[in-house]
């Protein structure tokens, strides 16, 4: 019924088939969205949000989705800035996993600000000495980017190509790609940086503070750097994850371990970064404080934030798929680089926990106990919101825009035998029937 | 805000902070303005009416 709008050489589920997947995920679509009213409507009450825990669940969410999405500027980066040109069998992708995360984190904010109406406020009444300000700033101009490298997508679409204007839109979009993506790259390096910035600076909250360089903290720069690295990793986690379902392959081998390894040696470096500011902060920034590294932690067994929220931010999923996706061994085999992407997502999403919830969790002063916070089901729904949002953008995307450029090479339509000879039979007959048609006229 | 607003002060953080977001969303408006008009050009040049 939609095949004129399916891209030419491949091969869709059948649209019944289709229809009833996006049924299936817009009803979850549909309890976020009723969610979200509930908060708009009633306010930020809806949550368990309070006086300790003004960030909460949705900036974690935030910082999360933000994390994974920067597949899309470091891909961009390697693929026009770099020249890393084997890339752009994917970068498609990585933009479209950019767009829906981008896109997400912007709705999320828009829900947790509680009165949306005011978001422009940001801009216009501006707090120049505020790190979120740079964010706001960086985040919505970075999603304008995102919008402007979609768009190209969209009007390769079949039926819109045909369109003379937009074929010739989509044609000079690419051509200038290399300056959008170039301001994206720009823009990412500062918004990922401030979010951990803003962590990094509260010297009224030991857990999270760090010394400087100039006005940045280390984690500035370790924001930015674990996003360039798990970022990629997330982006061949989504594409394997197409594969899987679409039951084929989409995107060549060399591609995906080109990808993979320099994320490997990103995540490498960034995880001795890490370790080396996790050591200097134990045993000098905190001290400094009146800490210790203990005081941090819970030291009962079992506890939410013990010691071992540490060991498996850094070790299990930092230094573990790091070390996976640096091997040429580790990235040729599939259950390896499975567990390397998977870890090194997770692990991303727990440094951002953590550096989120955390830091509101420690007891700072003495007569203070640890703050303990459990979202409730608004806040739940708002967050796995985005989620359906993106499973049905990029079911939508796959269907009808030529996301994957290898696709038609890697999966041929092989037309059935009897179709063939039926049509060329019926041609012949029609050739016949033409000429017969023909042959009194020249007669 | 721009240097017009009340709330404006002319110090450095105010120029660095707007300054970039200016220039950034500057870049975005004048490269799509750019393909805009290219294709509105090469519409009218008959370029791209291949299908």
């Amino acid at each position: 019924m939609d095949s004129a709008l399916i891209p030419k050489g491949v091969k869709r589920c059948p649209l019944p088939q289709f229809g009833a997947a996006l049924m299936i995920v817009s009803a979850v679509l549909l309890w976020g969205v009723f969610a979200m009213l509930l908060v708009w409507f009633k306010g930020l009450n809806q949550t368990n949000m309070n006086n300790a825990y003004g960030f909460a669940l949705w900036i974690w969410a935030d910082l999360g989705v933000i994390a994974l999405g920067g597949g899309a500027f470091f891909t961009g980066f390697l693929k026009y800035i770099v020249g890393k040109d084997e890339l752009k069998n994917i970068i498609n992708f990585a933009v479209l996993i950019g767009f829906i995360c981008y896109s997400s984190a912007l709705l999320i904010l828009a829900i947790d600000i509680g009165q949306p109406l005011r978001g422009w406020f940001i801009f216009w009444h501006a707090n120049v000495h505020s790190m979120l300000t740079e964010v706001a700033f960086c985040l919505s101009c970075y999603f304008g980017v995102l919008c402007i490298e979609y768009l190209p997508l969209v009007l390769e679409n079949r039926q819109i190509d045909k369109v003379p204007f937009f074929h010739n839109l989509s044609h000079n979009m690419h051509e200038v790609m290399a300056v959008f993506a170039a301001t994206g790259a720009f823009l990412s390096f500062f918004h990922q940086g401030s979010l951990g910035g803003v962590a990094g600076v509260m010297f009224g909250r030991p857990f999270g503070f760090r010394e400087h360089i100039l006005i940045w903290p280390y984690s500035f720069f370790l924001f930015t750097w674990s996003a360039a690295a798990c970022g990629p990793c997330f982006t061949i986690f989504a594409t394997k994850l197409t594969e899987k379902i679409a039951g084929k392959k989409l995107v060549k081998d060399n591609v995906i371990e080109l990808l993979a390894k320099i994320s490997g040696w990103m995540l490498f470096t960034y995880i001795i970064a890490k370790i080396i500011d996790t050591i200097y902060w134990a045993n000098v920034t905190a001290p400094a404080m009146g800490f210790t590294l203990m005081d941090f932690y819970i030291s009962s067994p079992g506890s939410f934030y013990g010691i071992w929220i540490l060991i498996l931010e850094v070790g299990v999923c930092g230094l573990v798929p790091a070390l996976i996706l640096i091997t040429d061994k580790g990235r040729k085999t599939p259950a390896l680089l499975w567990t390397a992407i998977i870890l090194a997502s997770i692990g991303v999403l727990l440094n951002r926990w953590v550096m989120v919830l955390q830091v509101l969790a420690v007891p700072v002063l003495t007569f203070e106990t640890w703050n303990m916070y459990f979202p409730s089901w608004q806040e739940i729904a708002t967050t796995i919101l985005p989620i359906a949002y993106g499973i049905i953008l990029v079911m939508i995307s796959y269907r009808y825009m030529p996301i994957f450029p290898q696709e038609a090479e890697l999966n041929p339509i092989e037309e059935p035998e009897t179709a063939v000879t039926q049509d060329t039979e019926a041609g012949e007959e029609a050739k016949q029937a033409q000429e017969a048609e023909l042959a009194p006229a020249k007669g | 805000m721009f240097p017009f607003s009340f709330e404006w002060v002319w110090d450095t953080v105010h120029v660095v902070f707007h300054g970039g977001l200016w220039y950034a969303m500057s870049i975005m408006g004048m490269g799509m303005t750019f393909c805009i008009i290219k294709a509105a050009v090469d519409t009218y040049q008959g370029k791209g009416g291949h299908h």
